[in-house]
């Protein structure tokens, strides 16, 4: 097993490499001038490629490549261009927002869809079923922002349960972290539930059929105890691996609703670059990305073998 | 914290509802236009940043809501030797941030800086044989011509403007942005504070000297400050800011959009006002290298398309209050602003004549590229507008939409459409940009040194010269009056209409200021 993990994470590193080499050339021959959009409207082309030298923006590709590397290899993504701001610091500033809106998400995704795809499996046909999957069909239909201003409206101007926006940060106490994430986590969380619901679902139906969950009726064990100790045991693999790849879902959501809640997470880092060309920023943010999905993907990897003694590395 | 602490506080956040009201007396919530991304006034032309700018930074001459400019770090000044020197003494007691007296030769050294980058700025530097610091106090313009317009120039709002900052910081490279900010402005600005991209803080600054006497007006008068704190939070999305408005989480919001006023009307506790009256001026500029807009009489021929009306309809509804048609070449109500040549753009529009005209003048079904800026709305509005009565006066148009930041590289290119330049595209300024010719960019007509579209045309630029020897206000209006018609001729742009940009703050404030967002005079009542 460990030699499996030592090879899982080498091999992470022509993978962050490929990324990064994607990622710089995709930024370079896109449109856009970071110079021309910091110089402004009174600015002349002069002054615009002075700013452009002055940024090392005019300088060759491979050099520009080659340096980015060799600072990201010595843990420095560098300095924003905009602000003037080290990348890395930008980063931790936005990093517990998203992580605590994805974390919270994602427990409270898997805490309602699991039940859910379970309840619709062992109720197959009866009007459980059909509403669990007809909320289902809401929640992968229903934009996440279109849930965030309908939560917004109901919970915090009608009700004046919740806030309309931000965040506090945990050490300011749980309650209050928590009072923020409530309604941005329920409208992000809505796709994702949808899906593991889905497919939790389909993989029970499926292990619910299989001859020792009928013997284990046959000798007259619990419902509960067939659902959730047997049944649920040997569906976990597709779920758990349809949450592994739900975490991009999480992560292209958390842009949106970071923008809807006001949230200030790397989502919105991410998309203010990008329609800044602040390359620095995107690269660092991109690369970060990537990197918790290999770690994402790895993890779940190594999950089968807990669900399923039967894989082994 | 102790757990137990940490649950009782908890569960004391969980229980509180909306915890974030901005209900501290002594700090004002505000949400700005835009991100503050620049944090220095010479390297950007966002607004936002000419707002944060006057908060930290003072400035020798402020200006009044009848742009007249007066001092302001200034304790007086004086013209001699026919107006050919001035001389400028700073007000007793002036501090920076840091706690360094404010010096004449910070004042010349941050003048040098702005002079590099702002278009008045560099007139008058043109003008000035020598700037000087004589002492501490005074410091000394001597010109090569009369300056009439240096106290306006010295007190100009819209970006760049003559932000005073410490020498060894003026200093700096013109084309390298400040970081560290030391201005001696009211607020002091909180580095350790700032989260770019979602918020940033300003606290009162204790050794500020407000000037004494006058009425407080704009940027003119004292600058009193009754908040401890100003927490700009940066909230992208209209709809979020106008809920978070509404629900009291904030006291202020910038620019209330369109869409949402009359949300924002209907909702208790809420103010919804036109604090600035220069408003915004929209613009089709057309690239003058190329065709088929290289051709003067193609352009004019356009003329008879461009509705105003429609254009400020798709951008802020139909209200009458909330914009202006009949614009032209200069702000509406403003000293500079005439009726001169506006008969071109009244009445109803008649296509069929425009598309004889355009054949006649010569057009023959080149493409025309029009670049439109999704991401900004008002722009993206405009252009849509424009882009059907190009079409409907028989223009092949190309439209391009694309996001801003590709607009602004694309338009600096100078190639044929074929080769990836462009035609024509939307944008606004303020209206404050467009109060004279002395910063009016759009307005420029030198060539290829223009601004993007690079228009030709000797006359506007000699008549821009005059202005600035002109002797007084009269003389000025009577010269734009000239520039107006000529422009009308050689069309450097198409004016398509002033909007004005509403802002919305909790009825709790009061002496919110006219002009742009200042944070001086407002008070929790």
């Amino acid at each position: 097993m460990l030699g499996y993990l030592a090879r899982r994470m080498l091999a992470t590193i022509p993978v962050m490499a490929i990324v990064a080499l994607f990622v710089f050339s995709l930024l370079y021959i896109a449109p856009g001038d970071p110079a021309a959009i910091i110089a402004g409207d009174q600015a002349t082309p002069a002054d615009v490629e002075r700013i452009r030298a002055g940024l090392g923006l005019d300088r060759p590709f491979l050099i520009r490549f080659g340096e980015w590397v060799w600072h990201v290899l010595n843990g420095d993504l560098g300095v924003s261009i905009f602000t003037n701001l080290p990348v890395t610091r930008m980063i931790q500033q936005r990093l517990e927002p998203t992580m605590s809106l994805m974390v919270l998400t994602l427990i409270l995704s898997i805490a309602i869809a699991v039940p859910m795809g379970v309840l619709a499996a062992w109720n197959q046909g009866t009007w459980i079923d059909r509403v669990i999957m007809v909320l289902a069909v809401f929640g992968f239909s229903v934009p996440v922002f279109v849930v965030g201003y309908i939560l917004a409206y109901v919970f915090a101007l009608e009700l004046d349960w919740f806030p309309v926006q931000g965040y506090t940060p945990l050490a300011r106490g749980f309650g209050p972290w928590l009072n923020n994430l409530v309604l941005p986590s329920v409208a992000l969380g809505g796709v994702y539930i949808a899906l593991i619901a889905r497919i939790t679902r389909a993989t029970m139906l499926e292990v619910l059929g299989q001859d020792y969950v009928r013997t284990a009726k046959a000798k007259g064990v619990g419902s509960r105890t067939i659902l959730f100790l047997h049944a649920l045991k040997n569906a976990a693999v597709p779920i758990v691996t349809v949450i592994g790849i739900g975490v991009a879902l999480l992560i292209g959501g958390a842009v949106v609703t970071e923008s809807v809640f006001a949230i200030p997470g790397l989502g919105r880092l991410v998309v203010d670059a990008i329609l800044r060309r602040d390359y620095p920023v995107i690269q660092g943010v991109v690369l970060l990305f990537s990197f918790v999905y290999v770690l994402v993907n790895l993890g779940v990897d190594l999950l089968y073998t807990v669900f399923d003694p039967r894989i082994r590395y | 914290m102790r757990r137990r602490t940490f649950l009782a506080a908890s569960a004391a956040g969980l229980a509180a509802p909306a915890v974030s009201r901005a209900q501290d007396s002594r700090v004002l919530r505000f949400i700005p236009q835009a991100d503050l991304t620049v944090l220095d006034p010479m390297w950007t032309t966002a607004y936002v940043t000419r707002n944060h700018a006057f908060m930290v930074y003072d400035t020798l001459f402020g200006q009044d809501s009848q742009y007249r400019p007066s001092p302001q770090m200034l304790e007086g000044f004086t013209t001699e030797d026919g107006g050919k020197t001035w001389t400028l003494t700073l007000r007793p007691g002036l501090l920076f941030h840091d706690n360094e007296p404010v010096r004449a030769r910070d004042c010349v050294a941050s003048l040098q800086r702005w002079g590099k980058r702002d278009a008045f700025g560099g007139a008058l530097m043109a003008a000035t044989d020598e700037l000087v610091a004589r002492d501490d106090r005074t410091l000394v313009f001597r010109l090569k011509k009369p300056f009439p317009l240096l106290p306006a120039a010295l007190a100009k709002t819209p970006l760049f403007m003559p932000a005073i900052m410490p020498e060894r910081i003026a200093r700096t490279d013109p084309f390298t942005q400040v970081t560290e900010m030391v201005g001696s402005g009211p607020f002091r600005f909180k580095a350790d504070e700032r989260v770019p991209g979602a918020r940033v803080v300003y606290e009162k600054f204790g050794a500020y000297k407000p000037r004494e006497g006058g009425p407080t007006d704009w940027t003119s008068g004292p600058k009193v400050v009754h908040f401890d704190r100003v927490e700009w939070t940066t909230i992208p999305d209209p709809t979020t800011a106008a809920q978070a408005l509404i629900n009291g989480e904030q006291d202020w919001w910038d620019y209330a959009t369109a869409d949402l006023m009359g949300l924002l009307a209907r909702s208790r506790g809420v103010k919804v006002v036109v604090q600035e009256p220069s408003g915004q001026i929209a613009i089709l500029r057309m690239n003058h290298l190329q065709p088929p807009f290289n051709n003067p009489a193609i352009r004019r021929a356009l003329l008879g398309a461009m509705s105003q009306e429609d254009v400020m309809a798709a951008v802020v509804g139909t209200d009458p209050k909330m914009s202006r048609t009949g614009v032209g070449f200069f702000c509406p109500d403003t000293p500079m602003a005439s009726g001169v040549g506006l008969d071109v753009l009244a009445g109803p529009r008649d296509m069929a004549k425009v598309k004889r005209d355009l054949k006649a003048a010569g057009y023959s079904n080149e493409r025309v590229v029009l670049l439109a800026a999704t991401d900004f709305p008002v722009l993206k509005a405009m252009a849509d507008v424009v882009a059907d009565m190009l079409k409907q006066a028989g223009m092949n148009v190309d439209y391009q939409a694309t996001d801003w930041g590709s607009v602004v590289a694309r338009r600096g290119k100078k190639d044929p459409v074929d080769a990836g330049g462009w035609s024509a595209f939307c944008t606004a300024w303020a209206g404050t940009d467009h109060l004279n010719p002395s910063g009016h960019l759009s307005l420029r007509t030198n060539g290829e040194q223009a601004w993007f579209g690079w228009p030709s045309d000797p006359k506007i630029e000699q008549l821009r010269d005059a202005w600035f020897n002109a002797p007084d206000v009269p003389a000025q209006a009577a010269l734009c009056a000239d520039i107006q018609r000529e422009a009308f001729q050689s069309l450097p742009y198409i004016p398509m209409g002033q909007y004005l940009q509403p802002t919305a703050y909790r009825s709790s404030l009061e002496g919110v200021l006219n002009g742009f967002a200042l944070f001086w005079n407002v008070r929790r009542a």
